[in-house]
């Protein structure tokens, strides 16, 4: 809740006889409107609270309780699912291969995006306009029109079920994203400071790393939890591109153990590792998610 | 491009520093050419190799019978389009997503609307307009949902839809409607698609509602305010000044929406992978994998994609089309591009 309500508040401090307008219709009005505001937030919580805490307490159960009483607490918390879920389901190792992979197109992309963005907000050039629309184009087209070319594109490339092949990729197309909403943000940066650093003796390469890049870092920093949070979600992609077992993230994983649970029934590590999977992540959310709320209404949305 | 820049600067003198106006262009040095190598060199090739060449492709090999691992290949024209859409299951995924881009973004968004309005203008009828006790409380935990992997929200509402140990059929039959002991949800050719619409529409609500905050918190407060004086409540500030000032928002969630809809490949793939009961949720998306990796069809399945990508333009257009025509966009261009407004808003702090 930030300056603007401040605000409100403020301007409304001054003039308390305003509210001695309200009719007493719109009073009673208002009153129906926030019984009906709490119930659908209380209920909306509701729904999102309740499978959460579902698959948490079904996380500590062993399977046969899961099936014979599914929403009852379990008699004994075994935490030996957690165990499980991590050496035997592979989930330690893709959640592994997951934060390498996402952290390296993460640093990739911040970077390429801001560089690219950077020269086509603040350099005029024959070209930039048709740059910008084309990622533009880039950016609106369906991921699946090119996933079969892509498929054979690596391939030829020698980088298909590799590492650096689907980082590339992430970074290709996380890249059209990260260049719109940092262009929006390097054209307001004041140009006084660039002229400065340029009289000082700083030539394009240090101007931009160390004086504009530092000045765009909140804008970097919502892009990047945006990207961390579309990259560690990544399905599609890596499904199609990276089909050594070895070198699953952990999307894949899930989907896979999901899959052999019809034969294998291990519900409880099954509950466990989605657990692992979503924790780290929601706390990474609580910690930033001032930091998003902020940000959103900067970005290429509005 | 580039070289043209180049040629034309690289004769002069450096100019004398430009009082505030637009960067000015400088001698060329090696400084200068590695950094444009760099800085727009790299990044682009990258967005040509890996996105811009693979979609300029796929519209060739849609047009081909190319099965993928032998270099041999006819130019098939347009057979691979008649023949999809003389295809029932196709046509059948072509309506199932119809009905997704329709339905998923009315529903989320009306929810997330409701969900930034009680937050933001639900609060207490005396003094100022503020948002509802515990605003932060339910703005984090509507948004929780999007953080979680839309491969794992798929997962988790598998076993919440479970017909023996589910947690959805646990409820309702708590509650005495015995009627869904054993109730297979995704099972059944009714209920399977609103099932997976709600699911999509759980996981995605929190970010727009976050959306929608942001953009309400952006309109003047003293609209508002002058509303207030004429007297007017909650509900009706919700429709006269909310709803018309962030109808941009609105529109711009509604496509977004919409071609996340028309995807929906993570949701069906952890829920429904085989299509559904009687295929009634099966996705282009989902038939154009199976067609690509399992049938090596690799010209029938970037064909689809040809045809996802059409559906998903002609959705755009509509959309915008039925914005303009209900009287939203107010004509001067103002939505050619997402950053014009951004940008706008650059030239006006420039000014200052």
């Amino acid at each position: 809740m930030s300056a603007i309500v401040a605000d409100r508040e403020q301007t409304t401090d001054r003039k308390p006889a305003r509210d001695r307008k309200l009719t007493r219709a719109a009073a009673s009005s208002d009153r129906r409107f926030a019984v009906i505001s709490h119930t659908l937030l209380i209920l909306w919580s509701v729904i999102v609270i309740v499978p959460m805490l579902w698959v948490l307490v079904s996380s500590f159960k062993s399977t046969s309780e899961i099936l014979s009483s599914p929403f009852k607490l379990p008699k004994r918390w075994r935490f030996e699912n957690y165990a499980h879920a991590w050496t035997d389901a592979n989930i330690g190792k893709y959640f592994l291969n997951s934060v390498i992979i996402v952290v390296s197109a993460l640093v990739l992309v911040m970077l390429l995006g801001a560089m690219c963005a950077y020269v086509l907000a603040r350099f005029e050039f024959p070209g930039r306009r048709l740059i910008y629309y084309v990622m533009l184009a880039g950016l609106t087209f369906p991921v699946f029109l090119a996933i079969v070319p892509l498929f054979f594109q690596l391939q030829n490339f020698g980088l298909l079920n590799t590492r650096p092949g689907l980082v590339l990729t992430y970074v290709a197309f996380a890249l059209p994203f990260t260049m719109f909403f940092l262009y929006s943000f390097f054209r307001s940066l004041p140009h006084d400071v660039y002229e400065a650093a340029l009289i000082d003796g700083a030539g394009d390469w240090r101007a931009f790393f160390q004086v504009m890049l530092p000045m765009a870092k909140p804008g970097m920093a919502a892009v990047a939890i945006f990207n961390f949070l579309g990259l560690w979600n990544q399905f599609l992609l890596p499904v199609a591109l990276n089909t050594d077992q070895d070198k699953w993230v952990l999307t894949q994983g899930m989907s896979a153990y999901a899959s052999s649970q019809v034969y294998d029934i291990d519900y409880g590590g099954l509950f466990a590792a989605i657990v692992v999977t979503v924790v780290p992540v929601l706390i990474v959310y609580i910690i930033f998610q001032r930091r998003i709320a902020g940000s959103v209404s900067q970005g290429t949305f509005r | 491009m580039k070289e043209t820049t180049i040629s034309d600067t690289a004769s002069r003198r450096p100019a004398p520093a430009a009082r505030g106006g637009r960067p000015r262009r400088r001698k060329l040095t090696f400084d200068r050419v590695t950094f444009f190598l760099a800085f727009l060199g790299v990044p682009l090739a990258i967005f040509v190799l890996f996105v811009l060449y693979p979609f300029v492709q796929a519209i060739f090999w849609a047009m081909t019978d190319w099965r993928g691992f032998s270099p041999d290949y006819e130019f098939v024209g347009l057979d691979n389009f008649t023949k999809m859409f003389q295809d029932d299951v196709f046509m059948k995924a072509l309506r199932n997503i119809a009905i997704l881009a329709v339905c998923v973004p009315l529903v989320t968004l009306t929810l997330a609307l409701g969900v930034a309005v009680a937050v933001t203008l639900g609060g207490p009828s005396r003094g100022p307009v503020r948002g509802i006790k515990g605003a932060s409380f339910y703005r984090i935990v509507s948004f929780f949902p999007y953080v979680v992997p839309a491969i794992i929200v798929g997962l988790v509402w598998a076993q919440m839809y479970d017909p023996n140990a589910g947690l959805v059929n646990g409820i309702l039959t708590g509650l005495g409607l015995d009627g869904f002991d054993k109730f297979a949800w995704l099972g059944e050719t009714a209920s399977a698609m609103p099932s997976l619409m709600f699911v999509i529409v759980w996981g995605l609500v929190g970010f727009y509602a976050v959306l929608f905050i942001a953009a309400i918190k952006g309109v003047p407060a003293e609209l508002y305010e002058a509303a207030r004086i004429d007297g007017a409540g909650r509900l009706r500030m919700t429709l006269s000044v909310t709803l018309p000032s962030i109808r941009d928002t609105v529109q711009t969630g509604y496509i977004y929406l919409g071609i996340a809809a028309l995807d929906s490949f993570v949701y069906v793939q952890a829920m429904l992978p085989g299509g559904g009961p009687n295929n009634s949720t099966l996705t282009i998306s989902q038939r154009l994998f199976n067609v690509a990796f399992a049938k090596q069809q690799f010209g029938l399945a970037t064909a689809m994609g040809v045809v996802l990508a059409v559906v998903t333009l002609v959705f755009a257009a509509l959309v915008f089309l039925v914005n303009r025509l209900t009287g939203g966009g107010e004509g001067e261009g103002r939505k050619k591009a997402p950053g014009a407004k951004a940008r706008r808003g650059a030239v006006k702090g420039g000014a200052r």
